[in-house]
C-alpha cells in the first residue's frame, strides 16, 4: 500500500491531518523486530487479546450485574441463568481473569530468561511492572463483585493487611471498607474502580510500554541488539518489518491461545475450583467464614509469603509488597552485561530455573491448608524467593568465582541465623520440619553458589554472536 | 555452530527438564496427608432425561416445603429436563404438568405463580430458624458449591442420634439441623464405628436398622436421581454448553489452519 | 505489499488468496463472537416472566367502566361498553382517519371490523397514544364542555390533544398517526380473559 511519499484520497485527507501512515510505519511496516523470535514472544499479544476480552465481556456484564450487596449475587445468578448467552459473557470474563495472570506469568518470564530489561529497556520493565500491579488490584476487586463467600473473605483478609501498617493501618483499613466490616460501600466503591477507573489505567499503560518498547526495540531470544548491524538502508540485518510477517506469525497463535480459552470456557469453566472457587457460589455470610479460605490461584504465591512471615503482621505484608517491588528492582540488581541466559555460566540458567520451580510451589502452598511440614516449606521457599536476586546479583560478574564463596558463606549464614532465630525445641513438630528442611535453601546456594566455584565449566559464559541464531 | 549449537541445545533441555523434575522432588516430599470427605460418587448423568424428571419431582415433594430453588424458574426446568414438543408435549400440556407436578406455590394475591415463575417458596427464614437451629439455605447452587457426590453421599449418610434435636446425624455433615426428609423410604440407619484394618482412617459403617419403603437399590435410584436433578440446577447452561463448545472448537481449529498456511506462505520470504 | 523484500518466487496470488481466506475466517468467527454478546440485550427470562399473558377477570366489570391491568408493562384498558356507546359508534365514521381498521399492524385479525373487538361490548386496547407514547385519559362523557358537542365518548391525551373514539379509532386532525393498538387476547370462559395470546387459531 501507499508506496508512494503522497497518499491521495480519504487516507491522503486524513493523513494531511493526522500522522496516520507515519505511525503505521514506525509501529507496524516498518517497525524492525529480530527474526528470530519463538514461542515465548507470544504472550506479548495474547496479554493484549486477552485485555480486550475483558473489557468487552466486562462492559456486557455491567449492563446485567448489580453493585449492591443486596442484589449482587443473584444478579450473577441472573446472567448466568435469564439474560440470553449470559452464561457465555460471565465465562469469557472469569476465564479471562485467569488467562490474563497466565500470559502475563509467562510475558515476565520471558523477560527473566532473555535478559528483556537490559540495553535501555529498564522502562520497559518498569511499565510492564506497573501494568502488572494494576492487573492484581483490577482482578482483586473485580473478585468482590459476585459478593461469594470467597469474594467476601477474600476481601476481609486483603483489605484487613492495610491494618497491619503500624499507627494509621486501622483508620485506613475503615476509610478503604466505608464501614465497619466489608459491605455495601466497599462494593460500591470496589466497583467503581474495578470497571472504570482502572481499566483506563491499564489501557494506558499498555500503550505507554509498547510505545517505551518501540523507542528501544524488541529483544530477542539471543539477547542481541539488531540495530547494531543495519545494511545499507539502514534496516537491521536480522530485523523483519512487523508487518505483514509479525501479524500473520500471531495470527495461529491467537487461535491456540483461543483453542484453549474456549476448551475451558465450553468444558471445564471452573477448573476445578481455581478459576472458579466452589464457595464462591454460597452467598457472602459476614458470620461464617468458610471451612477453607485460600485465595484464586493467581495471589497464592505471595499469600504463601504472607503466610510464611511470622515475625509479626507487619512484617508479613512488609514481605508480600516486598516479594513484588523486588521484581521491580530487576534492571539494576541483575547487573551482567549479557542478556540471555543461553550465554550465561550454566548456575545462572539453574538459578532462574529454580526461581520458577519456586514461584509455582509457593502457588500451589497458597491453596493448601496450614500444616508444620507446609509451613516450613513454604518458609524455605519464601528464603529461596528472596535469595534469587542476592544470586542473580552476585552472578552479574562471573570473572572473580572466589566471591562466590564469599556470597554462599554469607547467604547460607543469614539462613541459618534465621534458623536459629526460629528454632523451639518445644514445638516438636516444627523444630523436626526445620532440622531437615534447611535442605532447600542450602541446597538452592550450592547449586548457584558453590557449583559454579568448584566446577568452573559451570561458570563459563559463552561469546554473544555477532548475528542471531534461529 | 555445531559444538556450541549443540550445547546449547543440552542446555535447553535440562533447562525444559529441570522444572518438572524438581517440581516432582519438592512436592514429593511432602506427606500427602489430606483429610478428604469419603464422598461415593453420583455418577450424574444429565442426558438421562426420565431421571431429570423423577428427580424434579421428588424435589418439589420432599424438599420445597422448606427448600427454594429460587434461582431456577418452572418453565425453564420443564424444558430442560424433556417436557418440550420434541417429545410430544405441547405448550398446554407443558403448563397442565407443571400445574399438577411441580407448582404448589401462589404468589401474593393467592393465584398459582406464573409458570416463568422463579422456584421461590413462602417458608418464612424465621420460622426454619426457629424450627431447625438454622436458616435453610437454597438449593439453586448446592450441586456446584458442595458438588454432586457430597449431595449424593449426605442424602445416604443420615444415622440415628439420640443426642440431636431431629434425631439424627449426618455423615458428611456433622450435627446437621436438617431432619432426615427421606426416612420413610429409605428406612433409618444406625453407625458403627469402623475398626477395619487402617484402624482410625476407615470410613464409618452404616447398617440399616429399621427398613423402610424402598430396598437399597431403590433408595439408591431416588437419591441418584435428586442429585442428577440438583446437578442439573446448579447450572442449566450445562445442558448445551458442551455441544456448542464443540462447534467452536472445530472452527477454531480450522481457523487456525487457514492462519498457518498464511504464515508459512509469508515466511517463505525470511531465511 | 513487499515488494521491496523479494522479487524472488512470491506467489501474490497465493498470498491474496490466502489473506481472503484467513480475513473471511476470522470475520465469521468475529460474527459468532459478537452474536451471544449482542444477544445479552434481548429480554431475559425475567422479563420474559414478568411480560407472560395475564389472566383477567372481568366479571366485575360495570358497563361503561374501564378496567386497567398491566400486560408486558404496558396498561391495557378493558371497557365494557354499553348499547348506547356501541349505538353512537358509526356517527364518529366521517370523523375518524381510519374507521375501517385498514392499518393491520394495530390489531389482531379477529378485531379488524368497525368495533375493533371479538365481543362487541368487550373492548380491549393498549393504553398508548400512538403519537408519542403517552397514556391517553379516559372520557366515556356525552359532549362535555372541553372536547365539543360532538363527542360520544372515547379517549384524550393530554400530552399532545389526540383523540380516540371508543373503539379506539384517531379522530382526524389529531397529531395521532394511527388507532390504538388492539392486543391479542380471548376468552378462555365468558368471564375470564386472557391478555397476551390469540388461543390459538384465532
Amino acid at each position: 500500500m501507499a508506496t508512494g511519499t503522497q497518499a491521495t484520497g480519504l487516507l491522503g485527507w486524513i493523513d494531511e491531518r493526522f500522522p496516520l501512515i507515519e505511525t503505521w510505519k514506525a509501529h507496524m511496516s516498518e517497525y524492525y523486530a529480530p527474526k528470530n523470535f519463538n514461542a515465548w514472544y507470544y504472550f506479548g499479544v495474547l496479554a493484549m487479546l486477552v485485555l480486550v476480552i475483558q473489557i468487552v465481556s466486562g462492559i456486557f456484564l455491567t449492563m446485567h450485574y448489580k453493585p449492591d450487596a443486596q442484589l449482587a449475587f443473584a444478579s450473577v445468578e441472573y446472567i448466568m441463568r435469564d439474560v440470553p448467552g449470559g452464561w457465555f459473557i460471565r465465562y469469557l470474563h472469569s476465564t479471562g481473569a485467569s488467562a490474563f495472570f497466565i500470559v502475563v506469568y509467562f510475558h515476565m518470564f520471558r523477560g527473566l530468561m532473555y535478559g528483556s530489561y537490559k540495553g535501555k529497556r529498564e522502562l520497559v520493565w518498569l511499565i510492564g511492572m506497573v501494568i502488572y500491579l494494576a492487573l492484581m488490584a483490577e482482578a482483586f476487586m473485580g473478585y468482590l463483585l459476585p459478593w461469594g463467600q470467597m469474594s467476601f473473605w477474600g476481601a476481609q483478609v486483603i483489605i484487613n493487611l492495610f491494618n497491619t501498617i503500624p499507627v494509621i493501618g486501622n483508620d485506613l483499613s475503615l476509610w478503604i471498607r466505608g464501614d465497619f466490616v466489608i459491605s455495601d460501600p466497599t462494593l460500591n466503591r470496589l466497583f467503581a474502580f474495578h470497571v472504570a477507573a482502572v481499566p483506563l489505567i491499564l489501557v494506558a499503560l499498555v500503550f505507554v510500554h509498547i510505545v517505551a518498547l518501540h523507542k528501544v526495540g524488541s529483544n530477542n531470544p539471543d539477547g542481541i541488539e539488531i540495530k547494531a548491524l543495519k545494511n545499507e538502508k539502514g534496516i537491521p540485518l536480522d530485523g523483519v518489518p512487523f508487518h505483514p510477517y509479525y501479524t500473520v506469525h500471531d495470527i495461529p497463535a491467537i487461535a491456540a491461545f483461543f483453542f484453549v480459552f474456549f476448551g475451558i470456557i465450553f468444558f471445564m469453566p471452573e477448573v476445578g475450583g481455581y478459576f472458579l472457587e466452589h464457595a464462591n457460589f454460597e452467598p457472602a455470610n459476614p458470620l461464617k467464614t468458610p471451612e477453607h479460605i485460600a485465595p484464586v490461584w493467581y495471589f497464592t504465591p505471595f499469600y504463601t509469603i504472607l503466610r510464611s512471615v511470622t515475625l509479626s503482621p507487619f512484617a508479613g505484608t512488609v514481605a508480600m509488597f516486598g516479594a513484588i517491588i523486588m521484581l521491580f528492582l530487576l534492571p539494576w540488581i541483575d547487573r551482567n552485561p549479557i542478556k540471555s541466559w543461553r550465554y550465561r555460566n550454566t548456575a545462572h540458567m539453574f538459578n532462574i530455573a529454580i526461581f520458577a520451580v519456586v514461584f509455582i510451589v509457593l502457588g500451589y502452598l497458597g491453596v493448601k491448608p496450614v500444616t508444620d511440614e507446609l509451613k516450613e516449606l513454604g518458609v524455605r521457599m519464601t528464603e529461596i524467593y528472596f535469595l534469587f536476586f542476592a544470586v542473580l546479583y552476585a552472578h552479574s560478574n562471573s570473572s572473580k568465582p572466589g566471591r562466590y564463596l564469599i556470597w554462599f558463606i554469607v547467604l547460607a549464614g543469614i539462613v541459618f541465623l534465621i534458623d536459629f532465630y526460629r528454632y523451639n525445641p518445644e514445638a516438636v513438630e516444627s523444630a523436626k520440619q526445620i532440622k531437615w528442611q534447611w535442605i532447600w535453601p542450602i541446597g538452592y546456594l550450592s547449586v548457584t553458589l558453590l557449583l559454579p566455584f568448584i566446577v568452573r565449566p559451570c561458570n563459563a559464559e559463552k561469546p554473544v554472536p555477532e548475528r542471531v541464531t534461529s | 555452530m555445531s559444538s556450541k549449537g549443540l550445547s546449547n541445545s543440552i542446555r535447553k533441555w535440562v533447562f525444559v527438564l529441570i522444572v518438572p523434575v524438581l517440581l516432582l522432588v519438592i512436592l514429593g516430599s511432602i506427606g500427602g496427608s489430606d483429610h478428604k470427605l469419603n464422598l461415593q460418587s453420583a455418577h450424574v448423568n444429565l442426558d438421562d432425561k426420565e431421571s431429570l424428571q423423577r428427580g424434579a419431582k421428588y424435589f418439589v415433594n420432599y424438599c420445597m416445603g422448606c427448600h427454594s430453588l429460587k434461582f431456577n424458574r418452572y418453565n425453564r426446568v420443564a424444558k430442560d429436563i424433556g417436557l418440550t414438543a420434541d417429545n410430544g408435549f405441547s405448550d398446554d400440556d407443558v403448563v397442565n404438568l407443571l400445574r399438577e407436578n411441580l407448582i404448589f406455590t401462589r404468589d401474593e394475591e393467592g393465584k398459582p405463580v406464573k409458570v416463568g415463575s422463579l422456584m421461590e417458596n413462602a417458608y418464612p427464614p424465621k420460622a426454619a430458624k426457629m424450627a431447625f437451629g438454622a436458616s435453610v439455605p437454597d438449593l439453586s447452587l448446592v450441586g456446584r458449591s458442595r458438588g454432586p457426590d457430597w449431595i449424593y453421599t449426605y442424602l445416604k449418610g443420615f444415622y440415628l442420634d439420640d443426642s440431636r434435636p431431629m434425631g439424627v446425624n449426618n455423615t458428611v455433615f456433622k450435627d446437621v439441623g436438617m431432619p432426615h426428609v427421606l426416612g420413610n423410604l429409605q428406612g433409618w440407619q444406625v453407625k458403627e464405628e469402623a475398626h477395619g484394618k487402617d484402624g482410625e482412617h476407615g470410613a464409618p459403617v452404616l447398617k440399616l436398622a429399621k427398613p423402610g419403603k424402598l430396598n437399597a437399590a431403590e433408595y439408591d435410584r431416588v437419591v441418584h436421581d435428586l442429585t442428577n436433578f440438583l446437578t442439573y440446577a446448579s447450572e442449566p447452561a450445562q445442558l448445551s454448553r458442551k455441544t456448542i463448545g464443540i462447534f467452536v472448537l472445530l472452527f477454531v481449529i480450522l481457523f487456525f489452519l487457514v492462519a498457518l498456511a498464511l504464515e508459512k506462505e509469508y515466511w517463505k520470504d525470511i531465511h | 505489499m513487499s515488494d521491496s523484500d523479494s522479487n524472488t518466487g512470491v506467489d501474490k496470488k497465493r498470498r491474496r488468496m490466502l489473506i481472503g481466506a484467513t480475513a473471511v475466517v476470522g470475520a465469521a468467527g468475529t460474527a459468532a463472537f459478537a452474536t451471544p454478546l449482542l444477544m445479552s440485550w434481548m429480554p431475559s427470562a425475567r422479563a420474559l416472566n414478568a411480560g407472560a399473558p395475564v389472566d383477567v377477570n372481568i366479571s366485575k366489570v360495570e358497563p361503561g367502566q374501564q378496567l386497567t391491568v398491566i400486560w408486558q408493562g404496558k396498561p391495557v384498558w378493558i371497557v365494557k361498553r354499553t348499547e348506547q356507546m356501541l349505538k353512537d359508534l358509526p356517527a364518529n365514521v366521517p370523523l375518524l382517519k381510519d374507521p375501517d381498521s385498514a392499518v393491520d399492524t394495530q390489531q389482531p385479525a379477529y378485531a379488524k371490523n368497525e368495533i375493533r373487538s371479538r365481543k362487541p361490548e368487550i373492548l380491549v386496547l393498549i393504553g398508548i397514544c400512538t403519537h408519542l407514547g403517552c397514556s391517553p385519559t379516559y372520557r366515556p362523557e356525552l359532549a362535555p364542555a372541553d372536547l365539543g358537542p360532538e363527542w360520544k365518548g372515547g379517549w384524550y391525551c393530554p400530552c399532545h390533544g389526540s383523540r380516540f373514539d371508543l373503539a379506539g379509532r384517531v379522530f382526524k386532525n389529531v397529531p395521532a398517526p394511527t388507532n390504538l393498538v388492539v392486543p391479542p387476547y380471548y376468552f378462555k370462559t365468558d368471564n375470564l380473559l386472557l391478555v397476551g395470546e390469540d388461543g390459538g387459531a384465532a
